[in-house]
């Protein structure tokens, strides 16, 4: 038996062609959503992946340090180091900010590490694309590729300039800013630093203040301007485990005895994902359904006028003994060609488009399998109305009268 | 009448119910033979299409009763099954317009059909493309049916009508787009194709230039049939 389907698809080829192009676009801006999203997704774990800690703790009753801002004593990774399970502690600071190069920012998350301990320790940036990683206490950093900055570059971050002396790469921040890493102490003063101006007024109120400002104590204002003008915080303290030590049972501990908030790696990527970026997830999801119901209604136009264009054959068809399903699977066959090409058409565009955009987008070969199926099954429910309309033609219409 | 033909006694077609009825065909009684061509004609709105629907098995008579060959088709409100069957093995159509499948090839819009019935692909095509040369088009066999002219166009569509070798065909105008010399040739062809296939063939025609080539003619006026001998011109 001829197959109805693909010769008239072949007859009209070019109707089928260019309207598969504007549909594959259509879809490839669908696939492309769905890896922006899955792209946030990635972000958060690598967030989580590059930092290397298996505990993060922060300020009590706070989502810190990501979520939200969490300040903890700069001391308190001692007092941790010595509980049981606890092979590495080390402090951080995350601060984003537009950091600058020759008049041009960048948008990043500045990364506080301590350079006095060794890069495998947690919240070092784990690997190197070229260039070092940071020896000196001050003015040194590594940079993702993303920032754009080369090696020996100098970015100027808050008042002082820092020398890039390596750059990593896939090193981002939850919402995709590429991070920079920085020294620890640095970062800190980044973090808190004031304005000459607010420095001076703030020292003549101290000044001005009888309560610090006792003769009979000699040391008591100089102590006051000091820690006014140092920060003694960071936002959380990450922590390797020790083998064989569970993370629940080691985070329960530090809640116990420390009084601040820790979570698990499984509470951290629920944080990322069920809050941070769970709107960005939402609007994502309300452009897939509007795309798809756009796609569908494409789809079910195009066939249904498709099949208006063949009443006449229609009536002949049945006229002279087709069956509707063979006319039923006729209309059906070219609404999936048509998904067919269209998800071609789309999956090349998405691929191809996918690096242009500015934040990170993750083409999973499961969303295409979904996608492709999804698009079937669309084609499908939009060629059902032309198929009702096809079974319904009479064959007496293709006798005059 | 022979094995073949058709036969058709009494037929009535009444359209809507009580107050509103309109008898569309009020009483056809016509008999066709195997390899006769005859002629239907009548003015607009005396019943030649409903007449020509309820032959193709497209709608259902109201009374009466047809017999195809020795089959008994319709006998008041009794009716074959499968009509889709019996329109594809028993009847054949031609159109006014030729109606060929666009995007089908010559070949294909007429191997279509004992395809629809089941026969295999290559002995489909093997008997359209006897038909077509039989038919004088099988030059034009692997073309399209938007690059045929108009009489090329009708022969494919008399192929197609005859490839099944159905016992009955029914032409509705189907020289009304062709010029005299196209549509003798057409009425010719019918002619010889009745004969060789043993074929009854209704030629429904306002044509004047092919009424005299019939030799019966049926009339229809307010949906009754009046039979005529007609003039039998010779057309070689």
């Amino acid at each position: 038996m001829i197959n109805l389907a693909s010769r008239d698809i072949l007859h009209a080829w070019g109707k089928f062609v260019f309207t598969g192009i504007g549909l594959g676009l259509l879809i490839g801006v669908t696939l492309v959503m769905a890896g922006v999203y899955r792209g946030m997704v990635d972000d958060g774990k690598a967030l989580l992946d590059n930092s290397r800690a298996d505990l993060w703790v922060v300020q009590k009753d706070t989502l810190g340090p990501y979520a939200e801002s969490s300040s903890v004593n700069d001391d308190i990774y001692r007092s941790i180091m010595l509980m049981p399970g606890i092979q590495q502690a080390v402090n951080v600071t995350y601060l984003t900010m537009q950091v600058r190069k020759e008049g041009k920012d960048v948008r990043a998350m500045v990364v506080g590490i301590t350079p006095n301990t060794e890069p495998t320790y947690p919240g070092w940036p784990p690997y190197l694309v070229s260039g070092r990683q940071i020896t000196r206490s001050h003015y040194e950093a590594v940079a993702d590729v993303k920032t754009g900055f080369q090696l020996g570059d100098k970015i100027t971050i808050r008042r002082n300039k820092y020398e890039v002396v390596g750059l990593t790469r896939r090193m981002v921040s939850s919402s995709g800013d590429p991070m920079i890493f920085i020294p620890l102490k640095d970062a800190q003063e980044a973090q808190f630093l004031k304005d000459n101006d607010a420095i001076l007024q703030s020292r003549r109120r101290v000044e001005g203040n009888p309560v610090f400002n006792q003769p009979g104590i000699p040391n008591l204002l100089e102590a006051t301007l000091a820690a006014q003008n140092t920060n003694s915080y960071v936002n959380a303290v990450l922590i390797r485990l020790a083998p064989d030590f569970s993370s629940e049972e080691v985070a329960e501990n530090i809640t116990r005895w420390k009084r601040l908030t820790v979570y698990t790696r499984i509470q951290m990527e629920a944080i990322l994902v069920g809050k941070l970026i769970a709107t960005s997830a939402k609007q994502i999801a309300m452009f897939l359904v509007i795309l798809a119901v756009v796609s569908a209604a494409i789809v079910a136009f195009i066939i249904y006028t498709l099949t208006m264009d063949k009443i006449r054959e229609i009536a002949v068809l049945k006229l002279i003994g087709t069956r509707n399903r063979t006319i039923a699977s006729m209309i059906l066959q070219q609404a999936l060609a048509l998904g067919f090409i269209g998800f071609i058409v789309g999956k090349i565009s998405a691929t191809f488009a996918a690096p242009a955009f500015p934040k990170y987008v993750l083409l999973t070969p499961q969303d295409s399998i979904a996608g492709f199926f999804i698009v079937m099954l669309i084609c499908t429910l939009a060629s059902i109305v032309a198929i009702r309309i096809a079974i319904k033609v009479d064959p007496a219409e293709a006798i005059g009268g | 009448m022979s094995g073949k033909g058709i036969r058709i006694e009494g037929l009535k077609k009444r359209y809507g119910e009580g107050n509103t009825a309109v008898y569309a065909l009020k009483n056809v009684d016509m008999q066709v033979d195997a390899g006769e061509v005859v002629g239907l004609i009548g003015p607009s709105g005396s019943g030649k299409t409903t007449l020509l629907k309820c032959l193709g098995a497209v709608i259902d008579p109201t009374e009466g009763r047809m017999t195809l060959g020795n089959e008994v088709i319709f006998d008041n409100g009794w009716k074959v099954r499968d009509l889709r069957a019996l329109r594809r093995d028993k009847i054949g159509f031609v159109f006014q317009a030729p109606y060929l499948i666009p995007f089908l090839d010559v070949t294909d819009n007429v191997a279509l059909l004992p395809m629809l019935a089941g026969a295999p692909n290559e002995e489909a095509r093997k008997r359209a493309k006897d038909l077509l040369a039989a038919l004088d088009v099988q030059h034009r066999a692997n073309a399209m049916p938007s690059q045929l002219s108009g009489g090329e166009q009708q022969r494919v569509a008399i192929a197609r009508g005859l490839v099944n070798r159905p016992p009955i065909i029914l032409a509705d105008e189907p020289t009304a787009p062709l010029d005299s010399a196209r549509a003798m040739a057409v009425i010719r062809i019918l002619n010889n194709m009745a004969q060789e296939f043993e074929t009854a063939i209704i030629v429904v025609t306002h044509d004047e230039k092919i009424i005299p080539t019939f030799k019966r003619i049926y009339h229809i006026r307010d949906g009754i049939t009046h039979e005529e001998v007609g003039e039998g011109r010779n057309i070689e």
